[in-house]
């Protein structure tokens, strides 16, 4: 039997020591890792058990943003009824997300670690092949089946889809990543796959998610998670897109926009032509589909993923317009 | 001797609680018997049985879809810790090969588990069996399989694939199709496919075995334990009675868990091997190759008709996949020969052999892709005629078996056609596609109608009436969630004349009184065929006891009938004692009362017996003599598709369905409402996707494999416009398991036209297919 050993961290040091280690991999919700562990991708050595340590469960919510520790839960967070009011894309795009088991064990530290759903990723038993999981094996998902891989940010090397909804939301309003004392942009803390999709955040050996603030502003107020797939409920999305929006006095001229997009790239998907296009612009049916096309800039596909490129402008526009109503 | 017995049979026009039947009687809403059990988690499920010196396999699928093994290298798993035996082809016990479910002989004396020859990915080739679960799944990730490939044909769209194999036997004409057709003055011809599709059960297969002796006891999950017996008995060469199978609650089968499958094998093998139980279980990944799905299917479908609509000609081609070695027909023929009236038909169906697993029966096999066939031409006719489509279905309504040419014993489908209509709204649809919205959802009604035939055969049962008055009933029949237990708790309550409360029903075990296989709706309809003989003359005893035992308190009365009703017994006028059923019995010195009652022909032989049980070649053809018997279901769906993200959502369902009778109206819905459940996966989201390269499907887990969520399902209306049915059965049902989710395809495609102007003709419909 595949042995391993578990540790239970009594402090936060403890546990990035320990992390430090090769072969050790933190534990929080195990929604994501137990699930590789038994697809045979993740075959730690040690487990690090970080859910007992104390006082990274917090959401705190003032004037300045929101500070939501590390091992706060999905459902805490989007039930929270100040992320529901200051943060609604947030709210919305975690309870969009998997499913109310899943969202009561996951932590966000895990929800943001979450690996790509690429079916030849997961099955080492029977695709050898995988850059993302052996370097230099090549990738078994290109000429294969790809309804659900990327058409933004995809390499040669790779062209696994990140599923995550949350970080979708959180790139949107300029979120931060703390790992302890050093703090990255959510935008900077996840890696393009390039040549090197092994290598998917940067974070280093021994560092760990401490906790994720979001700055306030006007636009994540007005904000909206839209998800889109075939399933209404736990399926992950065809396409998505968090939208936040702030208009001049007037009520119709947008003054901030931010969009990002879920579903469709290698990485959570800033979409700033889109934002560009618009800002300073009256908000119109024909001008925000027309700028919403800006979405897909420089997309590529691979075949059965086409679809993703019709439809991402077409979830973003929605989601804007969705936002314009409500003023 | 005349015994009363309140029968609700010919009472009221269902036969069931909307004519006021109790909820304890047959055709009374009473609950699940076995929900309490199920919800606390008391149910004991096949391979949760705790047994001293359990080993634990695990099962090495093969990597290719066609070719060779070439060496398996066991030396690391063989060493790993805990590790008991490596089986592989060439260390697995030798098996005898086992007739085929209608009892056919074996092509192959000899039978190994565990192949050589490689047909398709995801096909077993060796086992490791260990002290612990763990150490299994830790040592099998250690063989090492080597194999010669060759070109696999994947799928039915696989250049290599061919036209495959005619089947002569599925063939079905009369009049001059194709001549009829080129006259028609309206013609439509359009090509409809079905995908692989999976029952995917919550309970994954597996099993226990253990040996004593030459003495098999296979703990299973099962639809059928005699018909499994008998293959376990086949294989291991002992007689059928030293196999016995226990599954007393099943997590879902849908049609996947009737036969003795080869990981059963494999696992009672190495029980053998080893002397010791074993527990092998599939993995999640593992049900989608350790047997078959349904197989995908490619139908052309061509009316010819009036401009009134009236049909002339139907010429229908229908292709199903099947397995390099096996043999899988899915008569695609079914419904396109029934539902309507035709003067000229022809059908004609070929069998294509892919590198798969073999298909299997999955919830209304044939039947369910037949109807996506013709329900959704004849709607494609509607438009092409500019004739409402439920109106086109009522002018052509096949007022008797347009193909058997005999009289329906009973069918209400006009009668669906109306109820559902009427609840649904249907009149106030417009007919244009794309005419009805709300914002950006386009919303499109659909109709569509199924059915399914009433598939009949013997059953076996006894009923004990016990010291204290309580009443026990055994069967080897299975219950998977359909109600078994309670609707014989209902027919031996209300046979004997007592409480539901004081029935103990008994099933799951070999060792009961024999039942065929829970297949093709058709247990019910036997099962309390059975249970109400045996009942009736374990109450025959108890009245003639009361009657002629000296000891009894009636013997004095004379009387020549008595009458037993919630325990109690009685005479009819009331001019007696009044005791309960325990009393008497203590009055004349018995601790129960014994009978048996099977519906076997009176002069059926024990290999009769045996057959009718062990294998399907007796079930009694739905033709037989003067009548053709079918259940049927009318489907209204609502449908809201949004015009940019084109994703379907199902808004509204009404469905009337004819079963006949229904022996527990709560039970029915709540089988008839899985069954529309299980169309809305078929029509939106279950597709088997498949690598091309590798010959394997990718979305083999319930993640990726997606079946429909609660926030899929709107409200659902079901209602029963069935009457007793009594050429189908003994108490007036027909059959329920099956028939709903036959035509709630069509429906929902039928529907997405209506909404958008679009007809998918390829299932499922998934939002790449609209926008
Ligand atoms: C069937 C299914 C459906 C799903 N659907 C969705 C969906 O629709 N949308 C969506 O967004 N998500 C979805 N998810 C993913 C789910 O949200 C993640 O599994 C979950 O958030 C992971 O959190 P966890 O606490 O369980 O992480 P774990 O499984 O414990 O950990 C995940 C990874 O993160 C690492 N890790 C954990 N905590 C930290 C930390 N503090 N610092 C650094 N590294 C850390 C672990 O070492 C591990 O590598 C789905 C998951 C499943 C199984
Ligand atoms: S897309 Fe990426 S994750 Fe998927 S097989 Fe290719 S390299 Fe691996």
């Amino acid at each position: 039997m595949r042995d391993f050993s578990y540790f239970r961290a009594s402090s936060l040091d403890a546990a990035r020591q320990a992390a430090a280690l090769p072969g050790t991999m933190l534990l929080a919700g195990g929604t994501t890792l137990i699930d590789l562990a038994k697809c045979g991708v993740a075959e730690p050595d040690t487990l690090v058990d970080i859910t007992h340590l104390k006082g990274l469960d917090r959401i705190d919510v003032n004037e300045r943003g929101a500070t939501i520790g590390a091992l706060a839960k999905m459902g805490h967070i989007a039930d929270h009824a100040d992320i529901k009011s200051r943060f609604p894309a947030i709210s919305e795009a975690l309870w969009q997300a998997a499913s109310a088991q899943i969202r009561n064990m996951a932590t966000i530290g895990g929800n943001l670690m979450q690996r790509t759903r690429c079916p030849y990723f997961r099955g080492p038993a029977n695709f050898s092949a995988c850059n993302k999981r052996e370097p230099g094996s090549g990738c078994s998902a290109i000429g294969g089946v790809t309804r659900g891989h990327a058409v933004l940010g995809t390499s040669e090397a790779c062209i696994a889809m990140y599923p995550g909804d949350l970080a979708t939301a959180l790139v949107a309003f300029d979120a931060t990543v703390h790992l302890g004392e050093r703090k990255l942009l959510v935008d900077d803390f996840f890696l393009l796959p390039g040549s090197t999709p092994d290598r998917e955040h940067a974070i280093e050996p021994g560092e760990m998610i401490t906790s994720i603030e979001i700055p306030s502003s006007a636009a994540a107020h007005r904000s909206t998670y839209l998800k889109i797939r075939d399933r209404q409920s736990y399926e992950f999305a065809a396409a998505s897109a968090a939208v936040g929006i702030e208009f001049e006095a007037d009520g119709r001229t947008i003054r901030d926009l931010r969009v990002a997009l879920g579903g469709v790239a290698t990485k959570p998907w800033r979409a700033r032509a889109v934002e560009e296009a618009l800002k300073g612009k009256v908000l119109e049916p024909e001008t925000v589909r027309a700028a919403s096309r800006l979405a897909v800039e420089g997309a590529v596909d691979h075949g059965a993923n086409h679809y993703k490129i019709e439809l991402a402008p077409r979830v973003v526009a929605r989601a804007i317009l969705k936002l314009g109503e409500t003023a | 001797m005349t015994v009363h017995i309140a029968s609700t049979v010919h009472v009221g026009r269902h036969g069931d609680a909307s004519d006021g039947a109790l909820a304890e009687a047959v055709g009374g809403r009473l609950s699940r018997v076995d929900g309490p059990a199920k919800i606390t988690g008391a149910a004991r499920y096949a391979v949760e049985q705790q047994l001293e010196g359990l080993a634990y396999a695990v099962l090495v699928e093969s990597t290719i879809a066609s070719g060779k093994v070439r060496a398996i290298d066991t030396k690391a798993a063989g060493a790993a810790p805990g590790v008991l035996k490596v089986l592989t082809p060439d260390t697995i016990i030798s098996l005898k090969g086992a007739s085929d479910w209608f009892g056919t002989p074996p092509l192959h004396k000899t039978y190994c588990p565990l192949a050589r020859d490689i047909t398709f990915s995801g096909q077993h080739v060796a086992a490791v069996v260990a002290d612990t679960f763990e150490q299994a799944v830790a040592a099998a990730a250690l063989l090492k399989v080597s194999y010669d490939e060759t070109p696999a044909i994947v799928d039915l769209s696989d250049g290599k694939a061919g036209d495959g194999i005619p089947i002569d036997a599925m063939t079905k004409e009369w009049g001059d199709a194709p001549a009829a057709f080129a006259s028609a003055p309206v013609r439509i011809c359009a090509a409809y496919n079905t995908p692989r599709e999976y029952q995917a059960p919550m309970e994954p297969h597996g099993l226990i075995a253990r040996w004593e002796g030459d003495h098999l006891t296979v703990w299973e999950p099962s639809q059928w334990l005699d018909g499994m017996a008998r293959t376990y008995a086949e294989w291991f060469d002992i007689p059928f009675e030293n196999v016995r199978l226990v599954s007393p609650y099943i997590g879902g089968g849908f049609g996947s868990k009737a036969l003795a499958l080869s990981h059963g094998a494999v696992a009672a093998s190495a029980a053998k091997m080893l002397g010791r139980p074993v527990r092998l279980v599939m993995t999640r990944p593992q049900t989608f190759t350790g047997y078959g799905g349904r197989a995908a299917t490619r139908q052309t479908v061509t009316i010819g008709a009036g401009h009134d609509g009236v049909i002339q000609s139907i010429v229908h081609r229908g292709v199903n996949e099947t397995s390099m070695d096996g043999m899988w027909v899915e008569p695609l023929g079914s419904v396109t020969s029934i539902m309507y009236a035709t003067p000229n038909f022809s059908s004609k169906q070929n069998v294509v052999r892919v590198n798969s697993v073999v298909p299997g029966a999955m919830r209304a096999p044939g039947e369910n892709p037949s109807a996506f066939g013709i329900e959704s031409a004849i709607d494609e006719l509607a438009y092409e005629v500019g004739i409402d489509p439920l109106e086109i279905r009522l002018r052509n309504y096949a007022e008797q078996d347009p193909h058997a040419k005999k009289a329906w014993s009973t069918r209400q489908l006009r009668e669906a056609f109306a109820a559902g209509a009427e609840r649904f709204g249907w009149a106030r649809r417009t007919p244009q596609p794309r005419s009805m919205r709300d914002g950006n959802q386009l919303i499109g009604w659909g109709v569509a109608a199924g059915t399914y035939p009433v598939r009949r055969a013997y059953g076996e049962a006894i009923v004990r009436i016990l010291a204290d008055g309580s009443v026990e009933v055994e069967s080897s029949s299975i219950d998977m969630g359909q109600g078994t237990y309670t609707i014989l708790a209902q027919t031996a309550a209300e046979t004997v004349g007592v409480p539901a409360d004081n029935v103990v029903v008994k099933l799951g075990d070999s060792r009961f009184p024999r039942a065929g296989v829970t297949g093709g709706s058709r247990l019910a309809g036997v099962m309390t065929g059975a249970v109400y003989k045996a009942a009736t003359s374990a109450l025959d005893q108890l009245v003639g006891l009361a009657i002629s035992d000296q000891r009894s308190p009636f013997h004095a009365l004379q009387a020549n009938t008595l009458v037993v009703a919630n325990g109690r017994i009685a005479s009819p006028r009331g001019d007696g004692p009044d005791i309960s059923i325990a009393e008497l019995l203590k009055s004349v010195g018995r601790d129960h009362i014994e009978a048996t009652g099977d519906t076997m022909p009176a002069n059926s032989t024990a290999e009769d017996r045996y057959k009718n049980y062990t294998t399907i070649a007796m079930s009694v053809p739905h033709t037989e003599g003067d009548f053709s018997r079918h259940s049927w279901c009318a489907h209204f769906i609502e449908v809201r598709v949004d015009e940019d993200f084109g994703t379907v959502r199902v808004s509204r369902v009404v469905s009337a369905l004819d079963s006949g009778r229904l022996y527990n109206p709560k039970l029915a819905e709540s089988q008839w409402k899985g069954g529309i459940i299980m169309g809305i996966g078929q029509a939106l989201l279950e597709e088997g996707i498949m690598d091309r390269r590798h010959g394997r499907i990718v979305n083999n887990n319930l993640a990726d494999y997606l079946v429909p969520t609660n926030a899929d399902i709107p409200d659902i209306e079901v209602i029963s416009v069935g009457i007793p049915d009594l050429h189908s059965s003994v108490l007036g049902g027909k059959g329920v398991g099956e028939l709903a989710i036959v035509g709630v395809a069509p429906a929902i495609a039928n529907a997405v036209f209506h909404a958008t102007g679009k007809r998918i003709r390829d299932l499922p419909i998934t939002l790449e297919k609209l926008i």
